[in-house]
């Protein structure tokens, strides 16, 4: 049976529900780490699929769809999950059966949702999901009835427990396996409010019949509420968690960080011993490892980064930031939802990007992108952490209650967001003039995170990091390495070698242009590479240096180099110009697909690398005059 | 800051007082000034599960002015501005 179930392609199956209604951890507990995160072709909305085996060994493959309210699709998030059960892309059929995953303590958007969905004619399991915490606050729904009302399988689960999904599993393989014969034309069409109001008036008496008791509401939840979403208290909690996550981001990465340096000291060491001196040991020890080492070593911090936002997100507490923030952001124009993608930006401004399109309005979305990379993102991080460990001397402020490294990360970080939050201000009074989109946001009740979804989430970035950097880094290193090697010294030269090869011309040939903002040449060749990938730049400075010093000094570490070669004011102007930095190519392209062209990335090129170099002028002025 | 009710009884949602429970009864988009095509910000509130017999409260209220609030809707909650919470007709409960 297995030789023949692999030669067809197995039964697809999509998750689809409201937000915040437990749907990933469902989709956790189906597919184990037996998933695949992909973008939708022509769209950058993650398309994630895994695979679920059933009870009786039946593969089925399922697909995670962005979490909506309604299928009339506001956002170009939830025209996915639109498209995707209407089977209307291109690409792919439509699900051969859908999974509504409904929050068991909060059914009614949940269920109006399911009545809607029930027109698309496809066959549909009911996940009442969460049925633990529903017990808990004295919930009572009658399943059987609920499933005769509704007139689809209705199955409890508990996603967050092993063998929770044991009876969902049950029920779709089930399901799929009478797929044929329940396949009903597709009724659908976009409802009115009147048609609206009908589903609305259906639920309510379903509710009134299939739920004997609505239970507590969440008071825990209320309780902490007056506090976190208090004008003061909450307020303070808010920027209090922010500076412990970037006081954490340093805390927790030294260590893991020291062993990844020690590792990749160690793999030079042993290929210098292994192989000959001459080119290919450059090559590898200059070049490749030298180069994507400076990028790994990175990998703790973003991972520190991701935990944060992944918890944060999984405990509801970023719907509350959003809530705290709507006014204050309001007064520069911007909607608080923009809070997320801005967030996510701290690590990443691709997912940031891409996070704006759960804001539906076009000028609040264009505004929200445009700063988005203004934003202090992880790649950033390598530039800084090089730069305050070789110019920041590691003094205790405050009373000793935090180091005088961390207050200068964390004045780079508000400078990032201050400088977004006043370009915000100039778009929404200039080319995005008009009223802010409505805020109808849910607040989920507080809940734990669960590790597996934490963990799952957390191995996702590790994954898009390292395959970054085994492939675009790696390319860029071995392009760079060659650059910097070839061509080589001319006999009797009195400089460094990579003085003469094509990286030493192009870093000369920009001299003069970054004179006024005191970069000497070798930043100017770390600054080319560096706009296809930020970080890069710490590994072409990395490469440049290990060519350009002596023996002794590639020993050394790159923050000891950078201490004894460049100046105060030098150091301080390319703080201030990685602040604005011109982004990375990455960040343009995504900026260039959500936009649909290249004005506005062109607009975003030009203003960025217009205020880094304002800045990083000013920065090495004053830092000039006053030292 | 406060607005004293309509002689009409015409009372809305934004006019509530913190913790005074009412029911929805009725969405009126008209009062609103939004971005959205017309019928929108309607059918987005039907869908929120702010449609007619929903029980409301104001639970939380934002800074500064009092805005954005988190309102308890029937079993669940939802944060929306005042200026769009000038939609939602209600009628306090005793």
């Amino acid at each position: 049976m297995s030789v023949q179930a692999s030669a067809v392609e197995p039964p697809r199956i999509a998750l689809v529900g409201n937000p915040n209604c437990g749907k990933t951890a469902l989709f956790n507990a189906l597919t184990g780490s037996r998933q695949k995160v992909a973008n939708y072709p022509g769209v950058t909305v993650e398309r994630k699929t895994g695979h679920a085996v059933g009870p009786l060994g039946r593969r089925v493959q399922v697909i995670d769809l962005p979490g909506t309210y309604s299928l009339r699709a506001r956002s170009p998030d939830e025209e996915v999950t639109r498209d995707v059960v209407l089977g209307r892309f291109a690409h792919e059929e439509g699900p051969d059966a859908l999974v509504c995953v409904a929050d068991a303590t909060n059914l009614r958007l949940n269920l109006r949702l399911v009545v809607e969905m029930k027109r698309l004619g496809r066959p549909i399991i009911l996940a009442l999901n969460m049925m633990d915490a529903a017990d808990k606050r004295g919930c009572r729904i009658d399943v059987a009835a609920l499933s005769a009302m509704l007139g689809v399988p209705v199955v409890p689960t508990v996603a967050i427990r092993s063998g929770g999904v044991a009876g969902l599993l049950d029920e779709i393989e089930r399901t799929v396996a009478s797929v044929a014969s329940s396949a009903e034309p597709c009724r659908w069409s976009e409802p009115s409010s009147r048609e609206l109001r009908a589903y609305h008036q259906e639920v309510e008496a379903i509710l009134a019949r299939c739920v004997t008791d609505a239970g507590l509401p969440p008071l825990a939840t209320q309780r902490v509420d007056t506090v976190l979403l208090h004008p003061v208290f909450g307020l303070f909690f808010l920027f209090a968690v922010l500076f412990l996550m970037f006081q954490a981001v340093f805390a927790w990465a030294a260590a893991p960080m020291e062993l990844i340096d020690g590792a990749i000291g160690g793999l030079k060491d042993w290929v210098g011993t292994v192989l000959p001196d001459g080119a290919l040991r450059s090559l590898l020890t200059d070049g490749i490892i030298a180069g994507v080492g400076s990028v790994v070593i990175f990998l703790p911090q973003i991972l520190v980064l991701f935990f944060f936002i992944l918890v944060l997100e999984a405990t509801g507490y970023l719907a509350r930031a959003a809530f705290l923030l709507d006014r204050l952001m309001g007064g520069v124009g911007l909607h608080g939802r923009a809070f997320i993608p801005l967030l996510s930006s701290f690590a990443c401004a691709v997912p940031g990007v891409m996070a704006a399109r759960t804001i539906e309005n076009r000028a609040d979305r264009l505004a929200t992108i445009m700063i988005a990379p203004l934003m202090t993102c992880s790649a950033r991080l390598p530039v800084y952490t090089l730069l305050i460990a070789a110019f920041v001397p590691d003094e205790p402020v405050l009373g000793g209650m935090v180091g005088l490294p961390g207050l200068v990360m964390f004045a780079l970080y508000a400078a990032g967001i201050l400088s977004a939050l006043s370009v915000a201000f100039v778009l929404k009074r200039t080319v995005f003039r008009g009223a802010r989109e409505p805020l109808l946001m849910e607040l989920p009740a507080y809940r734990l995170p669960n590790p597996r979804d934490i963990a799952l989430g957390l191995f996702e970035r590790a994954k898009v990091f390292l395959a970054r950097a085994g492939t675009t880094i790696f390319a860029l290193m071995i392009v760079m390495w060659f650059l910097a090697s070839f061509p080589g010294a001319p006999d009797g030269a009195t400089e460094p070698a990579i003085h003469y090869s094509v990286a030493g011309m192009i870093g000369h040939a920009l001299e003069p242009l970054l004179a006024p903002i005191g970069f000497p040449w070798q930043i100017a060749v770390a600054l080319v590479p560096g706009i296809a990938a930020r970080e890069v730049a710490v590994g072409v400075l990395g490469t440049i240096y290990a060519l350009s010093g002596s023996g002794e000094a590639l020993h050394a570490s790159l923050a000891g180099v950078l201490a004894g070669s460049w100046s105060l004011p030098t150091a301080r102007s390319l703080l201030a110009w990685y602040v604005f930095a011109p982004q990375c190519l990455a960040t343009l392209s995504v900026v260039r697909r959500e936009t649909n062209g290249w004005f506005w990335p062109a607009v975003m090129f030009a203003y960025m690398i217009a205020l880094a170099y304002g800045a990083a002028f000013v920065a090495f002025r004053i830092a000039s005059h006053l030292l | 800051m406060t607005v004293s009710s309509p002689p009409d009884g015409d009372l809305r949602l934004h006019q509530l007082s913190k913790g005074q429970p009412a029911t929805v009864a009725g969405v009126d988009e008209s009062a609103v000034v939004t971005t959205l095509p017309a019928g929108e910000l309607e059918r987005r509130m039907i869908e929120m599960g702010l449609v007619e017999g929903s029980r409301v409260v104001i639970l939380h209220e934002g800074f500064p002015g009092r805005d954005p609030i988190a309102i308890r809707v029937n079993e669940h909650t939802l944060a929306l501005r005042r200026a769009e919470a000038r939609a939602v007709r209600v009628t306090p409960l005793a």
